[in-house]
């Protein structure tokens, strides 16, 4: 028992873990059973995907000991060029795999950058967070392109696949991919080089790890998935705006981090994505249901990121420190 | 010199202008455990981090069981049956025991171009015996590297180095930083290398212990070899005068 409870504490998502059902249940008695209720919980999930995937993709970057800033303009870019093409006469399963070709090369292009002049990725994405925007504004010239709803198969990703209305499709591809990138971090080879190389890069490379082609491996699918989640906005709110995920980067490490990954690298984990993400979406929401003035929503994040890694330390501290018996 | 499993012939390395090594030669016999010893700058590093793939000579030979070799990285190495444990560059501590014993030669259930589903019951078992065949006593091969001591990893790290079948063993500095007892059970691990026949280069700043476990004492300052021989012809005072 004392063992599992070891365990336990030693998780780094626990700490998230445990804020996500406090702050359910304040916003629940708050809101007088309204937080819960149908209504918000179809607002709720119709916006958690489009956060959680740019902070799953994030996640797997970062345990894997690097850092992407650009996915906030890459949300923007995927579904602007896939927009462009469309109204230019492009099909448009062609017009999305054109724009997820584009966020591939943004991701290789930071990986590539990153490896090969051995420059901090803080850097490299900071520059391609400005030169993906202002290609965003730029292929869009100055006017979002306009496409009637029904002209592309929007249900498909942001269709009500019940008959209640209360879960998107953009729910099941999140937790599909959700899925996808939990087995492939946990369960395969690729998973366990991506775990060595960002938990102790000297150590991964001199057992022959690939190490550079696992970081643009990862940077190519964070910016996918940030180029994906941009597209689902995009269909769910009908616009292809060039403006849209501003301010999106930092929600999504600030997910990652609530979620327990490390900035170090190697530590973290895609469950611990989702909670992050979660708990942004969720404080969010139930700041405006309990009425709280919104301004204050930032800080809230703020706080809960700096809360999260103190408690997790914490809590790790704690469960290496609990004794139990070794069988000798 | 006939029975040479590692030959390296007029081996010369550049650092950024520094020059590293200068012309050194060195033949390892198969099955002796070598000690090599040398000042921090005496090319030890360097000539161990060519024959791990780490680095590549700038000039000379690496002849491998007789054959002329390039060895373009850790996985030509290991693939020649070299296998390298540093000071600390062997383990990632965020992961396990079972983990990092199969870190880049993980089994798997079935894969596609390289890339495939680790085969973890396997990966637990193996690791569980490697472990127990080294005489080191774990509780867990989940428990994370990160936990156990200095000298507990270096154990792992000869154990997975067992298990692969390694021919020859390097260990970079494998008794810095540990107590005294875990030194002894390093020395012991070097000494048992013998027994399996695997050849060992053993690198120590530390003469006691080389003497303690190696046949042959070789001596490295400023790129170069100068002193080669058997340790009982030899003693700690010889060598020091040479560094």
């Amino acid at each position: 028992m004392r063992r599992l409870v070891k365990l336990a504490l030693q998780k780094p998502e626990l700490a998230g873990f445990m804020l996500l059902l406090l702050l359910v249940f304040v916003f629940q008695v708050r809101t007088e059973g309204l937080f819960l209720s149908t209504n918000n919980l179809r607002g709720i999930m119709g916006l958690l995907p489009e956060t959680a995937l740019v902070a799953l993709g994030v996640t797997l970057l970062m345990i894997c000991g690097e850092f992407d800033l650009s996915v906030g303009s890459t949300f923007a870019l995927m579904p602007m060029t896939m927009a462009v093409l469309f109204v230019g006469g492009t099909p448009f399963w062609l017009a999305m795999l054109a724009g997820l070709g584009v966020c591939a090369l943004i991701g290789f292009i930071n990986g590539w950058l990153t490896i090969r002049f051995e420059i901090p990725s803080f850097i490299t994405t900071l520059g391609m967070l400005f030169m993906a925007r202002s290609l965003t504004i730029v292929i869009s010239g100055g006017f979002p392109p306009r496409i009637r709803a029904g002209e592309v198969p929007s249900h498909l990703f942001v269709g009500f696949v019940d008959d209640g209305g209360l879960i998107r499709a953009s729910v099941l591809w999140f937790l599909g991919i959700a899925i996808l990138l939990g087995l492939l971090l946990g369960k395969t080879n690729f998973g366990n080089w991506v775990r060595a190389t960002g938990g102790y890069l000297p150590a991964a490379n001199a057992l022959g790890i690939p190490t550079g082609r696992v970081k643009i491996a990862c940077f190519m699918i964070c910016s996918m998935l940030a180029g994906f989640a941009g597209m689902i906005q995009s269909l769910r709110l009908n616009s292809f705006l060039p403006s849209i995920g501003e301010g999106m980067e930092l929600q999504a490490v600030a997910a990652a981090v609530i979620g327990g990954t490390s900035l170090l690298g190697g530590i973290g984990s895609i469950i611990g994505g989702v909670i992050g993400a979660t708990l942004i979406r969720v404080i969010d929401n139930g700041m405006v249901m309990s009425q709280i003035d919104a301004n204050w929503f930032k800080f809230a994040i703020g706080a809960l990121t700096i809360f999260a890694v103190v408690g997790n330390s914490w809590l790790r501290k704690s469960g290496r420190k609990m004794k139990v018996e070794t069988d000798k | 010199m006939s029975d040479a499993i590692i030959e390296v012939q007029n081996l010369h390395k550049w650092y950024s202008g520094v020059h590293a090594l200068k012309g050194v030669s060195l033949a390892v016999n198969r099955g002796e455990a070598l000690g090599l010893v040398g000042d921090n700058g005496a090319g030890k590093s360097t000539l161990i981090n060519i024959l791990s793939g780490l680095h590549s000579q700038d000039e000379g030979e690496v002849v491998v069981e007789g054959k002329p070799t390039s060895i373009r990285n850790p996985k030509d190495a290991m693939a020649l049956g070299i296998e390298t444990i540093y000071q600390y560059n062997s383990m990632v501590p965020i992961m396990s025991i079972a983990r990092n014993m199969f870190i880049g030669r993980e089994p798997l259930t079935f894969s596609i171009g390289g890339l495939g589903w680790l085969d973890q019951k396997k990966m637990r078992a193996e690791s569980v015996k490697a472990i127990a065949d080294v005489d080191l006593h774990l509780r867990s091969p989940d428990a994370l590297v990160g936990e156990l001591s200095g000298g507990q990893r270096q154990g792992v790290a000869i154990a997975r180095a067992m298990h692969f079948k390694s021919k020859v063993m390097i260990l970079d500095e494998p008794t810095n930083h540990l107590s005294v007892k875990e030194t002894a059970k390093v020395i012991g691990f070097v000494r048992s290398l013998k027994e399996q026949g695997v050849t060992a280069i053993f690198i120590s700043h530390n003469m006691h212990h080389v003497f303690a476990c190696c046949d042959r004492i070789v001596a490295m300052a400023l790129g170069q070899v100068v002193l080669d021989k058997r340790t009982e012809e030899t003693s700690i005072e010889e060598v020091q005068d040479m560094l």
